[in-house]
């Protein structure tokens, strides 16, 4: 298995000196691994209350009276799609970006030990609230509904953390492409700053509704708030987020796959266009969580449909360059036969097999994003736990699995450690583990939505009506592989500990692709992000401009707050 | 920049399912008026009780096997309770929250619309199939709302 113990390489394509880059990466790779270090506990407990929570809805648990259903559902949630993916991404792309970049630049790691510090004192505050009661309000917070006011400032600073290592990571891509004038930045730089562009689209939408509604609310400063501005306001953040975790999932896709199956890069232009695209035409998909709403014509939802659609499109390049990838890669290895190039990937690599079955969970999960995008479609599934099976899949799956598979090179990388063969096979076992529970409960999740099952509710017979007596088998294949998939992260701890700490030392490569052709390299254009950035603005402002003035424009009664104790 | 032959084979083929695609929602949603309920009304959910609509509040017969009905959805209930109509009846059902956010499903139809507090919604069915149809609440609405349930019983 040579793959595993590749030689320390460093990317041709970037400016690395290599004595001062051995010396900075010690530093960079401290505020990499305290990131990591809290997405572990999150995984951890946010792992727990999802596996309660399975047992709650099937009726073999019954919780004591001081904690709810409700508040293990926004601790799971607000513990995984938050605090786990923006902690793991930081930590994520931060190393890689010191990596190509040959180290962070000084005001960079101020900014990110300054995020750090916010991101986590917003993680505790918040979650302390939740378990203790005083927030069930999940992780949608949907307003007239009212936590304890502190909740929202744990929110406000997790956001704002973020927005700090938004900041510290444009300090280190500018500074290095005014140092390397002409020169490409290498892709994954490229993908890092994407994911931070997108970052600060985001959390601008999450921020303006948290700090300028709903805290002056939760306080009682003023008296109400529109509930329609603030549900509009939330998803253009919460599916900015969803791309958010998918632009960081395929970078390693893109860059890092091709080296471990021992290829090159399809083509970088082709992976820039995809990474733009998924820039500008992002934020608008958060409408498509709106259709069913009251308030916004039938003509501008579908204007939204067709802008959510925008996001297919990068999909279908990112499916073609994968397996292109793949192919090239055997072909070069001198495979002839139509698909013997699929045989030999390195199957038996648990950082290739963690990522080849993300890839293929997309498959199912991306299919399902586009029936509940379909305008009237959605009417069949929406608010059902259909969409529960579809998030599971897309974040629980894809993203989760790819995150796994990062981090079989990213631990051992950061801490001076070898991923052993018998690690290896427990990370093989994790994954197929993982899928097999996903699949369970996932699969079930989805045809107990299309019987009508309603998502975040617990458990309930509804006074023994027919329709919900069908929902309790399916309940319980969610209950099963929910157990299915908390043995999964008991292993990937155990993983986890063993490459942080007990590993035999050794130098473990953090791979970087190189590119298949210099001819497909992007022209330099394709690095002013400013271009973007325009481009972004406009499809927003296209999106939601109608809307929200009409909001604002002081038709709404407004709403008193309703206490979720 | 170069893109491969196939690469742009495969991404006109997807442009173009798509496109189909869109075609299809859009017929569907603009000459068969197969749209999702979008009504614009506003309503201030503090007055929704003593307000016109809604506090007269009853199944009322408005043509041939034709009903119209308005809903308050409130923590936790729908109110009025059970409904009873004849099999084949097309129902107007007008909602509104007078607290949180609310959603109106009926099983075994594609009935599902949100309810927000500070709107009205608006959303019509024929119940041709008899029996009796659950509805529930689908959107979260405080530690009650498991017990948001009503029926709809189609003789």
């Amino acid at each position: 298995m040579t793959h595993i113990t590749d030689i320390h390489t460093r990317h041709k394509g970037a400016a690395v000196n290599e004595d001062v880059a051995a010396g900075i990466s010690k530093r960079d790779f401290h505020l990499s691994i305290a990131n990591l270090s809290i997405a572990f506990i999150a995984l951890l407990v946010g792992g727990a209350a999802g596996l309660l929570q399975g047992f709650v809805r099937s009726g073999f648990l019954e919780l004591p009276s001081w904690i709810s259903y409700y508040a293990l559902l926004t601790a799971h949630g607000v513990l995984l799609v938050l605090v786990l993916s923006s902690f793991f991404s930081i930590g994520y792309l931060y190393a890689g970006t010191s990596r190509v970049l040959g180290g962070l630049a000084d005001k960079t790691l101020a900014f990110g030990w300054a995020g750090f510090a916010l991101m986590t004192a917003g993680t505790i505050i918040a979650a302390f609230f939740i378990l203790a009661g005083d927030a069930n309000v999940l992780y949608t917070f949907y307003t007239p509904m009212q936590a304890h006011p502190w909740f929202y400032i744990g929110l406000a600073l997790l956001v704002v953390g973020i927005l700090l290592n938004c900041i510290g990571m444009f300090i280190t891509y500018q500074s290095w492409r005014k140092r390397n004038p002409g020169v490409l930045t290498p892709l994954f730089a490229f993908f890092s700053n994407a994911v931070f562009v997108l970052w600060v689209f985001a959390s601008l939408f999450i921020a303006v509704f948290v700090v300028g509604m709903v805290i002056p609310w939760a306080f009682g400063w003023v008296p109400t708030i529109d509930p329609m501005m603030g549900r509009t306001l939330f998803w253009a953040f919460g599916h900015t987020l969803v791309n958010i975790w998918m632009l960081t999932s395929i970078s390693a896709w893109y860059v890092s796959m091709p080296k471990i199956i021992g290829g090159k890069v399809f083509s970088d232009s082709l992976a820039r266009v995809a990474v733009v695209i998924l820039v500008v035409a992002n934020v608008p998909g958060g409408f498509h969580h709106q259709i069913l709403d009251p308030g916004l014509s039938v003509e501008l939802k579908f204007l939204h449909v067709i802008q959510t659609f925008m996001i297919i499109f990068p999909s279908l390049m990112t499916a073609f360059a994968m397996l292109a990838t793949m192919e090239r890669s055997g072909r070069a290895k001198g495979v002839t036969s139509l698909l013997g190039w699929w045989k030999i990937l390195p199957w038996s690599d648990a950082r290739f097999f963690a990522l080849i079955v993300a890839m293929l969970a997309y498959i199912p999960a991306g299919l399902g994003g586009i029936i509940n995008a379909s305008n009237q479609v959605n009417q069949v599934v929406h608010n059902s736990i259909w969409v529960t099976g579809h998030l599971h899949l897309t974040v629980g799956t894809t993203v989760m699995l790819t995150f796994f598979g990062i981090s079989y090179w990213l631990i051992p990388y950061l801490s001076g450690r070898k991923l052993t063969r018998n690690l290896n096979r427990l990370g093989i076992a994790q994954t197929i583990i993982w899928a097999c529970g996903m699949l369970l409960m996932s699969g079930a999740m989805h045809a107990n939505g299309l019987l009508g099952s309603p998502r975040r509710t617990a458990n309930t017979t509804y006074n023994g009506h027919s329709a919900a007596s069908d929902w309790a088998l399916y309940e319980m294949f969610m209950a099963m592989g929910g157990v299915i998939l908390f043995v999964g992260i008991l292993l990937l701890v155990y993983i986890w500990i063993q490459l942080a700490f007990f590993a035999p030392k050794g130098d473990t490569d953090f791979p970087i692709g190189e590119d298949y052709n210099p001819k497909d390299a992007s022209p330099l254009f394709m690095d002013r992000w400013s271009i973007w950035v325009v481009l972004a603005t406009l499809s927003i402002a296209i999106a939601y401009v109608i809307p929200l003035l009409d909001f604002a424009s002081g038709h709404s009664p407004g709403s008193p707050p309703f206490l979720m104790p | 920049m170069h893109i491969h032959r196939y690469e742009k084979l495969w991404l006109i083929i997807g442009s173009l399912i798509l496109l189909v695609f869109l075609a299809i929602l859009a017929i569907q949603t603009f000459y068969l008026e197969m749209g999702p309920p979008s009504h614009a009304e506003m309503i201030d959910p503090q007055t929704v009780k003593e307000s016109e609509i809604f506090a007269d509040a009853g199944l009322k017969e408005i043509g041939d096997n034709e009903y119209e009905i308005a809903i308050v959805a409130e923590m936790f209930s729908f109110q009025p309770g059970d409904l009873e109509i004849p099999a084949g009846a097309t129902v107007h059902f007008t909602l509104a929250s007078p607290d949180v956010t609310h959603g109106f499903k009926i099983t075994d139809t594609n009935v599902n619309v949100m309810v927000v507090p500070g709107h009205i919604s608006k959303v019509s069915h024929t119940f041709d199939q008899p029996g009796e149809y659950l509805i529930l609440c689908n959107e979260y609405c405080g530690l009650g709302h498991e017990y948001m349930a009503n029926t709809i019983t189609v003789n």
